[in-house]
């Protein structure tokens, strides 16, 4: 089987990789969101900390 | 009775109840739930008259007739039961062949002709390799095979 | 030797507890599905009917069972959090419902992608394709609900409600393609067994394995955010050394 061959998925390429391609999109968009919001809880904590220490 | 055991009694009680509500209205709405009729449901005037609805079954084997035209077909959709003439103009599903399943669209002439505005291609749960499939209609035929050649022997 | 479980019920110890697991779950979880993809991609064969397409299978399955089991996992939790009045399984409800709800988003996407090239169509509404969609809808319903809410222990009430009650979709999400005529097939895995060549089985199962450890490691560190915002008043978060430095 050749690269270009196995790409082309016998015609069906647009709803192979379309379908994985969305999902790996799916799951590294996640990833990315989890640690977002890990940093933004941080970053409010730290804030409150702050505040408290001026108090 | 604890809060806690209250809270878990209407909990289940209420879920059971949900579920008994649902499962009425969708035994209710059976028709209307399923995507398509059978030919022998058609046949049995179950199928709406007027109105455009599916019928689904398996295409008979040796009933796709091609026109001239190149783009109208002659099938026919059968339960093994009973079977239904349709006509449909455009473009087929890859999957679109005789002994396997299909989905139609559309109303029945005045001929009892079901003229599809849709065509859909249903195919089964079963994955398997080409070679194997082979097999499988050679083991198959040769059954047949065998039962035609003792066809009093049951 | 007994374990005190109820000790890891409280969020000051899970918290440091799901952040030990999450690697343990996370770094196999890529493991399996490069070595899931590579059997489904150069060791399955071709399928005998529906050609290249069929790969499609090895994501759009294990998407579909993560979609439904997270959903009751959710739904457990809630009631658990509901009954018991325990933080902490409200906390795993909330953090499980966007993970849920991606995989039903995967299962949808992936399906319509597979049902134009096989089917014709990229949907129908049938009821498999209905009740999959309304999943979706239940677990954004879920999350708007808690979004909505400023008092988290009334959120946490109200969309328990919610997802107690959307349980009863996913039997039917199930056993949708034996109850009514459908477009879509029967399901491949079954109590007596799976209707599929052997290493077409062994990339799906492969993924699916996959699917469960990424939904727990995402589920473990989402829980940890959401444990630092809802205890973000308590001493033990303010002594966290991530906090302090």
């Amino acid at each position: 089987m050749s690269m270009s061959e196995f790409f082309y998925m016998n015609g069906y390429a647009f709803y192979v990789w379309g379908s994985y391609g969305l999902a790996l999109l799916v799951f590294l968009v996640e990833i990315a969101m989890v640690r977002n919001r890990r940093k933004q809880a941080l970053r409010q904590l730290r804030l409150m900390n702050d505040d408290g220490e001026a108090a | 009775m604890t809060p806690r055991q209250k809270r878990l009694t209407w909990i289940l009680v209420g879920v059971a109840l949900v579920a008994a509500a649902v499962g009425l209205v969708l035994f209710a709405l059976k028709n209307n739930v399923s995507l398509y009729f059978t030919p022998t449901q058609v046949f049995n005037k179950e199928a709406p008259q007027a109105r455009n609805f599916r019928i689904g079954g398996m295409v008979e084997e040796g009933s796709v007739q091609r026109q001239k035209d190149g783009l109208t077909v002659h099938f026919k959709i059968t339960d093994t039961a009973n079977a239904m003439e349709v006509e449909y103009k455009g473009i087929l599903p890859d999957l679109f062949k005789e002994g396997k399943g299909v989905v139609a669209q559309g109303k029945l002439n005045e001929h009892n002709v079901f003229v599809a505005e849709e065509v859909l291609a249903k195919h089964d749960e079963n994955y398997m390799p080409p070679e194997a499939m082979d097999a499988i209609k050679k083991a198959e035929e040769a059954k047949a095979a065998s039962g035609n050649a003792t066809p009093a022997n049951k | 030797m007994a374990i005190n479980w109820f000790k890891y019920s409280a969020p000051s110890t899970f918290y440091g507890l799901a952040g030990k697991l999450t690697p343990w779950f996370a770094w196999p979880a890529a493991v399996l599905f490069a070595v899931g993809l590579y059997i489904g991609f150069f060791v399955a064969p071709t399928d005998a009917v529906q050609s290249e397409a069929y790969r499609i299978i090895f994501i759009h399955v294990p998407a579909s069972i993560l979609s439904m089991f997270l959903y009751l996992i959710m739904a457990g939790y809630a009631a658990l959090g509901l009954i018991f009045k325990t933080r902490l399984s409200s906390m795993m409800a909330s953090a499980l419902a966007p993970t849920g709800a991606l995989f039903a988003f995967i299962s949808l996407w992936t399906g319509a992608l597979w049902g134009k090239p096989m089917w014709g169509a990229w949907w129908v509404w049938d009821a498999r394709l209905t009740s999959e969609l309304i999943l979706l809808f239940l677990y954004l319903g879920f999350i708007a609900l808690q979004a909505s809410i400023e008092d988290p222990r009334r959120a946490d009430k109200a969309s328990a409600l919610l997802a107690i009650v959307g349980s009863v979709n996913v039997p039917i999400i199930y056993y949708s393609v034996q109850w009514w005529n459908t477009l879509h097939q029967g399901s491949t895995i079954k109590m007596t067994g799976t209707s599929m060549h052997v290493a077409m089985q062994q990339s799906m199962f492969t993924v699916l394995v996959a699917c469960w450890l990424y939904a727990i490691a995402v589920g473990l560190s989402r829980v940890r955010s959401i444990i630092l915002e809802r205890e973000a008043n308590t001493q033990w978060v303010k002594e966290l050394p991530e906090v302090k430095q």
